[in-house]
């Protein structure tokens, strides 16, 4: 919720948070943390697996180079299992964690982990929602304590139940002056029609407006069941050590019936949709894009290799080239493809100066078509593949990072030889395949366009 | 692996603080740091030039940025575009930055491929090709980056606001991505003329964090480095900000669903005795939930979303010390002014709980072993330092002399900084959509 505002510019600052937060950006989704070098570097990453008598998964990686701990929980349960009309329930539960235990209150809990300078963090996401501890290792079982207390004995007070709800309604307000979200909020209501995937985290003002605190509990019983918690420990603690605070700090927990499941996967839009939204602004935000593949699907390397090649690759890719270096229309623009628990959506996002708003949605069409009609080249193959392999590392190279990512890889199921086996998967992706998977899941007629700025200026064709 | 690593960590080592630099000065002046972090087998390459939006004139506000731009369009060895290719296909990430008193170049990549990145900002250090065409492209592209930054953000805006008011004189008076006039008047041979005086060894810091062996690399960078001449000492005179005596208030008006309110107050940098107290009055003020900001205007008053305190502690030249409130929709702004200067008032009358001043310390030493977590910020925190004159040395002395900070010594640089006469008010007060609707903006649906 705290934000700084600093002063620094960057040439591309979604690349600089990248560098920052990896595997936070995107939802925290593993589109974004998906490769392993193939020359050898690959950080041997081999996390301990115990299962606890309660269900509760735990996965340990020691790392003893500084004296930190990472204590990441993983529950699974998202946005995806709002109720419609309830929209933002996951997200209210997870934000009321951290507001009061049966004995401690919202200002204890911040004092005491404040008091270490550690941090403790609640986020929900559309398939998941993370609890995180972060602390120095002499205050590792203060981290546990705490972890443990807001997961296990949340007291879910009127009073913050009231005060949290208003919090989270006003910054869906506020968010209405970040055009980018104003244009990701219409897009996912457009390619999302009837799943829950279309509504934002946080829900939407007339839905969470209905969210009332017998929900919050109700949906905490439900869903929070330690048979249902991944728990990611990275850092300086060994596994022996983890697996006793485990048993002292969770081993209480009581398991429950799993919870069903009942959205099915989300439709395709069948028709170009187009949706644009008028504020007084000097740049048109422009999102353009379509249903997408889920974690899952067996095509998910070539997409990620053909969609490095496309936009998503920086300042090498096609999107980059063609739109910010060669016509200077935007200084970010950037493809994604997010694949989910579900299948997800892949989109192109870029902001330019509402004059060029129609040679810029052309400039991107004209991409997603090229890529479609004729073969990558082999450099862009081989580099494409080259730079997938070998960035791994770096996705794994902090203790939060690596946290995640653990997670993740139980969470979707993909096994632990993932962290070995990844580099085959990306090398064995041909020239044909990127062509393949562009034609199967890029589609220059049916997608939806949102553009966001002065539309009455912008004289829009598309 | 997972047992014989359990079995070494019954062995308790004492906590691992700061891990020193291997610190070297080239023939021709260039200072390099190197940092042996074995963790994982990547390693960061930052390359740091003291030259900033402080070192501009009116009138061209906005050029050290836009030749920051300007280095990744090539050199006569590496044509444009290649730098970042070969960088992307070695699995590396590449980018740059700049602030009002640096500008800072890096790749981040796997440790073996380290000498790489090293050879590319060598050739570039010396070798950059400006050309008309490109820049005219670029220009427009840096257009785009304002607009998406300052123009059509309320946040930026007003933040950009609050420095063109508190700063009359010294250039933090303009923004670090420049005005669009500045930016349409640059020349090419305004940015070869920075570009020659300012990028050069003498005025550079090369840090190497990762995992490497600081005596294989040396000789490497000795031989990529030392060849370059060295480049005139560029002059750091610039203009002085007189005292201010009187509150400056600033009220920008645009289309906005919340508005927002700043205070800033003109303080000393990291070169003062008194920056001590004022970091951990920052922190105090704005670190966690437990805050003082946070507790009052989000939790106790309920009328701002976000709060928060930002001393620019490294700067180069004396900067602000500012507050901010995102204001909940339905809040007076007027009222979370009144909220904000109570606690400043406060601040001159009551001490700091012995509570609140322990945590903040913990949360200063704290945050530098997570920031060692991070081989890039860890070469971010020591290229800043050596960018803005501190020198590296002084992150021990820092948590020295933090840990000696008392109550009082907060609260005296409160009443002397913190003052009526002093301060900056920046209010952004939020238009109506020109839309009916404020709430649900007019869309248009279907096929136009």
């Amino acid at each position: 919720m705290q934000h700084r505002i600093t002063r620094t510019t960057h040439r591309h600052s979604r690349q600089l948070s990248f560098c920052a937060s990896a595997v936070l950006i995107a939802g925290g989704l593993l589109t974004t943390l998906a490769c392993l070098t193939g020359s050898g570097l690959a950080a041997d990453i081999s996390p301990a697996k115990i299962t606890t008598a309660n269900g509760m998964t735990v996965l340990v990686v020691e790392q003893h180079f500084l004296p930190i701990v990472e204590i990441h929980a993983l529950i699974k349960a998202g946005s995806a299992q709002d109720p419609p009309d309830k929209a933002g329930l996951a997200n209210l539960t997870a934000s009321l964690l951290e507001e009061g235990t049966a004995t401690r209150s919202s200002k204890q809990l911040a004092e005491q982990i404040d008091f270490v300078g550690g941090s403790l963090a609640v986020t929900a996401h559309e398939d998941f929602t993370t609890a995180a501890a972060r602390v120095l290792k002499k205050d590792v079982d203060l981290g546990f304590t705490l972890l443990a207390d807001i997961l296990l004995h949340p007291a879910f007070p009127s009073q913050e139940f009231d005060r949290v709800r208003s919090q989270i309604l006003g910054e869906i307000i506020s968010d209405n002056d970040d055009p980018g979200h104003v244009a990701m909020k219409a897009f996912n209501h457009l390619v999302f029609h009837n799943h829950p995937y279309r509504w934002s985290v946080n829900g939407m003002e007339e839905t969470l407006s209905k969210v009332t605190l017998a929900d919050v509990q109700h949906f905490y019983a439900k869903e929070y069941l330690p048979n249902q918690v991944i728990l990611a420990i990275v850092g300086d603690i060994t596994v022996e050590q983890a697996a006793a605070l485990v048993q002292a700090h969770f081993g209480t927990w009581k398991k429950g019936p799993t919870p069903a499941r009942t959205a099915k996967k989300p439709g395709a839009i069948g028709k170009k949709a187009v949706q644009f939204i008028e504020k007084d602004l000097t740049q048109s935000t422009i999102v353009l894009g379509h249903g997408g593949i889920s974690r899952t699907n067996q095509d998910f390397y070539a997409v990620t290799v053909m969609n490095h090649i496309l936009g998503a690759g920086g300042f090498s890719s096609r999107l980059m080239d063609s739109i910010r270096d060669k016509q200077g229309l935007a200084y970010g623009i950037m493809s994604h493809y997010e694949a989910r628990a579900m299948p997800g959506s892949f989109w192109v996002n870029l902001q330019t100066k509402t004059e060029t708003t129609n040679q810029a949605i052309s400039g991107v069409l004209a991409e997603i078509k090229a890529i479609r009609e004729a073969p990558v080249t082999d450099q862009e193959l081989a580099e494409a593949k080259s730079f997938l392999m070998g960035s791994f590392p770096l996705r794994l190279d902090s203790t939060a990072k690596l946290a995640q990512v653990v997670a993740q890889v139980e969470f979707f199921g993909l096994g632990f030889e993932y962290f070995a086996q990844y580099p085959a998967w990306i090398e064995r992706v041909t020239k044909e395949d990127v062509q393949r998977v562009a034609k199967q899941y890029l589609n220059p007629q049916h997608y939806a366009l949102v553009v966001v700025g002065n539309i009455s200026k912008a004289k829009i064709r598309h | 692996m997972c047992l014989l690593a359990a079995l070494l960590a019954f062995v308790e080592a004492a906590p691992s603080m700061a891990i020193e630099p291997h610190e070297h000065v080239l023939s021709n002046g260039m200072k390099v740091l190197l940092v042996e972090i074995p963790k994982a087998p990547v390693a960061t390459v930052q390359v740091w030039y003291r030259v900033g939006s402080r070192n501009e004139v009116m009138g061209r506000a906005g050029l050290s940025h836009m030749l920051e731009h300007m280095m990744f369009k090539g050199t006569a060895k590496h044509p444009k575009g290649s730098f970042s290719r070969i960088i992307r296909k070695n699995g590396g990430i590449d980018n740059a930055f700049t602030g009002q008193d640096f500008t800072a170049y890096f790749e981040n990549l796997a440790a073996d491929r380290v000498e790489l990145a090293l050879e590319l900002e060598a050739d570039r250090m010396q070798g950059l090709v400006l050309d008309n065409n490109e820049f005219q492209t670029e220009r427009e592209v840096v257009k785009e980056e304002r607009r998406l930054r300052s123009e059509d953000d309320p946040q930026g805006a007003l933040v950009e606001a609050l420095f063109a008011q508190a700063f009359l004189s010294h250039p933090y008076h303009w923004p670090v991505i420049g005005w669009f006039a500045d930016l349409d008047a640059m020349s090419l041979d305004d940015l070869q003329r920075h570009y020659d005086t300012f990028y050069s060894p003498n005025n550079a810091t090369l840090i190497v964090v990762g995992d490497i062996k600081a005596d294989a690399l040396l000789p490497t960078i000795k031989d990529l480095f030392e060849p370059i001449p060295k480049g005139p000492s560029p002059s750091h005179t610039l203009s002085a900000e007189p005292e201010q005596r009187g509150e400056r208030r600033i009220v920008l008006k645009r289309e906005a669903q919340v508005s927002s309110v700043m205070i800033g107050f003109r303080v000393p940098n990291y070169s003062s005795d008194d920056a001590y107290a004022l970091a951990l009055l920052e922190s105090a003020l704005s670190d966690g939930k437990s805050s003082r900001l946070y507790q009052s205007l989000v939790y106790d008053q309920k009328n701002s979303l976000s709060v928060g305190a930002e001393y620019g502690l490294l700067q180069t030249d004396p900067g602000l010390f500012f507050f901010y409130s995102l204001v909940s929709p339905g809040a007076k702004v007027e009222t979370v002014e009144d909220a904000m200067q109570r606690e400043i008032a406060k601040l001159h009358t009551e001490l700091l709980s012995d509570l609140e001043l322990q945590r903040a310390k913990n949360q200063v030493e704290a945050s530098r072993v997570f920031e060692q977590d991070s081989n890039f910020r860890h070469a971010m925190l020591l290229g800043q330092l050596e960018s803005i004159g501190a020198g590296w040395h002084r992150i021990d002395q820092f948590l020295e002399r933090i840990r000696a900070v008392t109550a009082k010594d907060i609260q005296r640089v409160a009443k002397r900084y913190l003052t009526h006469d002093n301060r900056t008010v920046a209010i952004l007060v939020p238009l109506p959509s020109k839309q009916q609707n404020a709430s649900s903006p007019l869309t248009y649906q279907g096929k136009p």
